[in-house]
């Protein structure tokens, strides 16, 4: 049965910006569900409040709205649009969803006649409440764990004393798991059990006996109107039940099911997904089974949208979950579509792995000053990683390398620790470290049982782990002049990279990598092809390993690389991959053929269509390096991958690998403190006083010349990390201990801080001569808030015509000093009519995303091809959109650590953000914002 | 504790392609068609389907092994396929209810493997090159001597090889006082077939595979079931004979597998021997009748002919393989007969298609009433 023809034209709601629980998979979906549609002719309409996606540029829909997801927001366009028949919300994360169940409950789509597509409104509801979810699983004979709702404090006790503890108790219809926690006693029970009533949107909470200890599984589903459903993937926690399955490692496929149970499973998933209600598209649904002879199984929750997961089994498998739902809900059946891989079988089938993928969450708890760090049922990590290997261990040894977290891999770089109590609390109160914790207890000797005891990780993987300890060994017996090939090579195909092989026999990465020239050990890829090599593919998706076939062929064309910016975190997020998806557009369009390196299984960078061919590798230098020997490539753009690409461009050059655009001198030339000051002392152009120190002693020394208040802050870091304004000796003291305890022998920066000034950015194409501003963003905040959590005004709302001025100039005499060649940010301060540089980045910043979206042309695109050399400056024709103001909100994640105050500072906190245009300064919602600018400025 | 160094291995194949790797199992060398299965659960029941007789399998995902081994969850009493040739394979396992190791499982029935292998390669060269024999060996690395005891094996093709596998004796299997009385060809029987029929009132008596018609209706089925097995069904011209007799005798019959394509050689329809054959759990698979989908689980390198299906006015075509378009399950017109290709009993793989038993058991109850 084709599509249904009457579907002309598709509303998508998007996720709004980034919060803890809901990232930018949603972009991923989002892109990729419009792109499919607008193939069947299908016209789309989209909304989603966060400027830095993909899904909102006009590449991916016909009509793009940046309003507030709110049902206003939803009229509105309806009103405009009186042409859009369907409604798809399934794209769009729980925000999405809620929004569409709220225009339904408003009637809205009824007035406007709109179908939603994709779920069903019972679905919804069924899943969301927790209560009639329960009945239907139990008229189906799907077993739950023991649970009952709570509707007051007194019903909750009632419900404690009944199941007796540990419990698991948290809110219904919340996101990310807000609200839900693990609990052993009355005390916290009675404090949480309060407020969750309060967080719940319908004041109630649900109460589980805790099934700690369980092995936990997730399911992805699609099923068609025909009611066909097929597996697309199946994922086992490697941290078994108790921690929010963001915050878990998983691996795909499950390692550790047989056959029997995992069909029942299925069995299970498919019995529920058909029941819950009646709709064509996604589903994700998790189970626990009991680590015991009897591997009963009981069925957690389901999801019946695109999720987290659905973008990381789109990843793992190769199979495209949100193309392939988009085109279920106009009415397609699986077996009349094609696999997109294969583009010669069928979409209806199961994709098998011949790999093994390990994906690792990124916590970014150094942000969070205070904040409960031990993990649990509330999803706490920003970001993740995926590592793809033949094997278990070379799949999680490539994750840890993909972290950047300043390790070379899991183990074997000499950042382990051997403090026997630290490593038993680690390993029992989890927290971001506690894999690297069980890598350390092994290796000193703890016994087997007591890290099963403690952890309830599965012995099979901690039997993994195990075996690359002893394999480490074998290694240590040698050095790099007399270690056998076949130990090399095991080492290699174990994941380890040079840098820990190196660590282990005690010399340089240069000789083992020689020694791997010398023996022929060389990287070879594979391809993700959705079905084991049983059909040959078209999808050109690599990942690497060592084996004997290599099977990416590199072509005649000229190339260029483009380095992801992996994992997101606070400070590098979404943007930089919106960047980096532009920049592969813009180099396709200048001809070149484009290879993207990234390991970030949410973006649309590492889907398999943006690029010519994806590597799927950690952006960590000896994957990269292999992949560029392989390719001999033109050059490679590190301007857009944020600092993950950018730190690497000195290695790069000193590889004699060229860099597009600005070169590594001038890259270095802008972070060097010292330098840059005397470039800008040079162009008589002002800067704060400052001085650079190496100790606590210095430091003081250098404040009595400089003055309070002082910026504090270590050279070469990412979104303001350990920075820090301080008033006083003993500020200065402690804070300076801090970062040389944290990062020993790093430089720190002391800059005289411009008390009340006000903060202004601009950004700037330049090709070496010309330079043309993109954009002036004025903060509504006082300096002292990083830019990223400040709100920012495009264009300024109060400077006047000299600073303005100031501030142009200097933009496009540093540009040019700096020999930019692509794009430049450079921040401001501005106090008495006097404009100070604070600092410069000639590289893709967090807002030209921001401006292109505000301004409504593609900067990226343009500032992509003067890197490349295709273009100047002077052959763009610049029209930007200019009416009323862009307001860029900073949008936190504070909610998800209920100890941390919000407190702003020169450190970022903010994970995502909104844009908001207002027609002009009397608007109310400035006049809002504005008046609360200092409400969060800490010190 | 130390990490364990296993011996080398070597695997050569037929074109004299070969592959080092790592033994597993028992020292030794084996001979057998080489075939790849797409599956990444179920090692223990793929192992032990008598289907697999005569083959060397290769296990296309990456870890085999994790588990280890549960008395229960076999298709037949021993290891069936010749030799394993794999990625990791683990000796450690994880699994409460499992009572050994795979690598002790192997040397208790004595079978040959080939670990750490650039499985990925070898799969594509067997997907370009098609079928054939190889030789695993542990205990030499003797290309020239492999080679020699390589040309010994006889292709698969024109092969027969349910005599190996079938039971010697009949038994009886099930409770004497089910409804319905099933007579089971075993032509290579999976205990998953007898074990869906048992479940769903059927008492059964399971005869050789030389088993004549007149012997089989002696027992007075009510049924007919034709097993699954390994081999060449065109050679079996004792089957093909004895099956046209109990489809014309009218009684229910369904054939799974080698079931199903002797059924339909003895219906006048042709087979031929596949490319790469189909073997894993993913196999989509149309019900042309309902226009459902069923994921399947399939283990076969025959195929009945579509154009001889097309072409017979008796047969009517109901399944349909939705990746090559191959026949997956048809009917016989006039008859009271119906057979599929693939595993309704899966194990392993999906459970999608039981409701085929549920189909002969309503043509049992139609046909007795």
């Amino acid at each position: 049965m084709p599509k249904d023809s009457k579907i002309k034209h598709v509303l998508i709601i998007g996720s709004g910006p980034i919060i803890i629980g809901q990232a930018c998979e949603f972009d991923y979906s989002g892109s990729q569900a419009s792109r499919s549609l607008r193939e069947e002719g299908i016209t789309v309409t989209l909304i989603n409040s966060n400027p830095a996606t993909i899904m909102t540029d006009p590449v991916t829909a016909d009509n793009v709205y940046l309003k507030p997801l709110n049902p206003e927001s939803i009229a509105e366009i309806l009103d405009e649009h009186a042409g859009i028949d369907a409604v798809l919300p399934t794209m769009g994360g729980q925000t999405a969803l809620n929004l569409a169940m709220e225009c339904d409950d408003m009637g809205i789509w009824k007035d406007y006649d709109v179908r939603m597509i994709g779920v069903d409104i019972d679905a919804i509801n069924i899943t969301e409440d927790r209560q009639q979810f329960r009945d239907l699983m139990e008229s189906m004979g799907i077993p739950m764990a023991p649970q009952k709702t709570a509707k007051s404090f007194l019903e909750g006790k009632e419900i404690a004393q009944e199941f007796g503890f540990p419990l698991c108790i948290r809110a219904s219809f919340t996101l990310g798991g807000t609200g839900a926690s693990l609990v052993y006693d009355p005390e916290k029970f009675e404090k949480l059990l309060d407020s969750g009533l309060h967080k719940s949107p319908i004041h109630e909470v649900m109460i589980d006996k805790a099934l700690l200890g369980w092995k936990e599984f997730e399911l992805e589903l699609l099923r068609d109107k025909n009611d066909n459903v097929i597996i697309i993937c199946s994922i086992e926690n490697f941290d078994p039940m108790g921690i929010h399955t963001g915050d878990s490692i998983t691996v795909a496929p499950a390692m550790t099911l047989s056959d029997r149970t995992y069909q029942k499973m299925r069995d299970m998933a498919i019995a529920m997904m058909r029941r819950i209600g009646d709709f064509a598209g996604g589903c994700n649904v998790q189970f626990a089974v009991s680590p015991d002879e009897e591997e009963e199984i009981i069925a957690i929750e389901i999801n019946p949208r695109v999720s987290r997961s659905s973008a990381l089994a789109s990843k793992a498998t190769g199979y495209p979950i949100a193309k392939i739902a988009a085109k279920l809900a106009i009415g397609y059946t699986l077996d009349e579509l094609d696999n997109q891989i294969t583009k010669s079988t069928s979409a209806f089938f199961e994709p098998t792995l011949d790999y093994v993928i390990v994906k690792i969450p990124r916590w970014n708890f150094d942000k969070f000053k205070g904040s409960d760090r031990e993990l649990g049922l509330q999803m706490k990590s920003v970001g993740e990683v995926m590592g793809i290997g033949r094997s278990f261990q070379e799949a999680l040894q490539k994750a840890c390398q993909s972290l950047e977290i300043g390790r070379n891999g899991m183990g074997a770089d000499g950042k382990g620790i051997n403090n026997q109590d630290e490593i038993l609390e680690s390993l029992q109160h989890p927290s971001w470290n506690r894999l690297f914790h069980i890598y350390d207890a092994i290796k000193m000797g703890i016994p087997f049982k007591t890290i099963h005891d403690k952890t309830k990780i599965d012995f099979w993987f901690l039997k993994q782990i195990e075996e690359m300890i002893f394999f480490e060994s074998e290694i240590e017996k040698y050095t790099v002049d007399t270690i056998p090939k076949d130990v090399l090579f095991t080492a290699k195909q174990m994941g380890y990279a040079d840098r820990q092989i190196a660590h282990l026999m005690g010399c340089l990465e240069s000789a083992v990598y020689n020694k791997r020239e010398e023996y022929n050990i060389k990287r070879v890829y594979k391809l993700v092809d959705t079905c084991a090599a049983e059909f040959p593919a078209k999808t050109p998706f690599y990942y690497s390993t060592f084996e004997e076939e290599n099977e990416s062929h590199s072509s005649d064309r000229e190339k260029i690389v483009v380095l992801g910016s992996g994992p997101n975190r606070i400070g590098q997020g979404i943007e930089f991959d919106y960047s980096c998806v532009h920049g592969v557009l813009a180099a396709k369009e200048c001809g070149y053929e484009t290879v993207m390196i990234n390991c970030n299984p949410e973006t649309v960078s590492t889907d398999f269509d943006t690029a010519d061919k994806l590597y799927f590798e950690p952006v960590f230098w000896e994957h990269i390096y292999d992949i560029i020997r392989h390719e001999n490539p033109v050059g490679v753009i590190v301007q857009l991958g944020g600092q993950t690409a950018l730190k690497l461009a000195e290695k790069l050059t000193r590889y004699g690998i060229k860099v597009m655009g600005t070169s590594y001198e001038s890259l270095d030339l802008a972070e060097d403190r010292g330098q840059f000051s005397n470039l800008l002392a040079e162009k008589e152009i002002p800067y704060p006083k400052f001085g650079i120190v190496e100790s606590a002693e210095q430091a003081l020394e250098l404040a009595s010349e400089l003055g309070y208040p002082l910026l504090v802050r270590p050279s070469y870091v990412l979104g303001g990390q350990k920075m820090k304004i301080v008033i006083n000796d003993d500020d200065l003291e402690h804070h300076v201990v801090n970062i040389l305890k944290a990062m020993p022998g790093n430089q720190i920066l002391l800059d005289h801080f411009l008390d009340g000034a006000i903060e202004a950015e601009a950004d700037a194409i330049c090709d070496g001569e010309d330079v043309y501003i993109l954009g002036i963003m004025q903060h509504i905040e006082p300096a002292g808030i990083h830019s990223g959590d400040s709100y920012a005004v495009l264009p300024p709302y109060n400077l006047g015509d000299y600073v303005i001025a100031q501030i142009e100039d200097i933009t496009k005499t540093l540009a040019v000093a700096l020999n930019t060649v692509g794009l430049i940010n450079i921040q401001f301060a501005v106090k008495n009519d006097t404009v100070y540089v604070i600092e410069a980045n000639p590289r893709a910043s967090r807002t030209v995303p921001f401006i292109a979206k505000a301004y409504r042309e593609p900067y990226v695109n343009y500032a992509a091809k003067v890197m490349l050399g295709a273009k100047k400056v002077k052959d763009f024709d610049f029209k930007p959109h200019k009416e009323g103001y862009a307001i860029k909100i900073p949008v936190f994640s504070f909610d998800k650590f209920p100890n941390v105050n919000k407190e702003l500072g020169p450190e970022m906190k903010s994970t995502g953000e909104a844009i908001h245009f207002i027609p002009d300064l009397r608007h109310n919602y400035f006049r809002k914002v504005y008046s609360e600018r200092n409400l969060y400025l800490s010190r | 504790m130390k990490f364990k160094h296993r011996p080398d291995a070597v695997l050569l194949l037929q074109d004299g392609t070969v592959f080092r790797g790592k033994a597993v199992g028992q020292i030794g060398t084996a001979t057998g068609e080489i075939a790849f299965n797409t599956g990444m659960y179920g090692y223990q029941e793929i192992f032990t389907d008598p289907s697999y007789y005569g083959q060397m399998l290769l296990l296309t995902t990456s870890h085999v092994g994790n588990y280890g081994i549960a008395a229960d969850e076999i298709e037949s009493e021993s290891i069936k396929i010749e030799g394993l040739v794999c990625k990791k394979f683990s000796e450690n396992y994880s699994r409460p209810a499992a009572v050994e190791s795979l690598q002790d499982y192997f040397v208790k029935n004595n079978r040959v493997g080939i670990s750490d292998v650039d499985t990925r390669a070898l799969t594509r060269h067997i997907r370009s090159q098609g079928a054939m024999n190889a030789i695993v060996s542990s205990e030499t690395s003797d290309i020239e001597e492999l080679k020699a005891k390589l040309k010994e094996v006889p292709s698969m093709e024109g092969l027969e090889l349910s005599s190996k596998v079938s039971t010697k004796e009949a038994f009886f299997f099930g409770d004497e006082s089910a409804s319905h009385r099933v007579a089971v060809l075993d032509l290579g029987v999976k205990k998953n077939i007898l074990r869906c029929l048992a479940e769903r009132d059927c008492y059964l008596n399971v005869f050789p595979h030389d088993a004549s018609f007149e012997e089989m209706e002696k027992w007075n089925p009510d049924a007919y079931m034709l097993s699954n097995g390994p081999g060449d069904p065109s050679v079996m011209e004792e089957q093909i004979k004895t099956v046209g007799k109990i489809i014309d005798s009218g009684k229910p019959t369904f054939g799974i597998c080698l079931g199903h394509q002797v059924l339909a050689l003895s219906q006048g329809l042709t087979t031929s021997k596949m490319h790469n054959g189909h073997r894993g759990v993913n196999h989509p698979v149309k019900n042309l009748a309902t226009s459902r989908c069923e994921v399947t689980s399939q283990n076969h390198g025959f195929v009945v002919d579509w154009a001889s299906a097309e072409a017979n006015e008796n047969i009517e075509i109901t399944h349909q393989h939705l990746n090559d378009d191959t026949l997956a399950g048809i009917k016989v017109l006039n008859k009271n007969a119906f057979s599929v290709q693939y595993h309704p009993e899966s194990s392993a793989g999906p459970n999608d298609s039981r409701y085929l038993f549920d189909q002969f058991i309503n043509n049992i109850k139609k046909h007795k009433s």
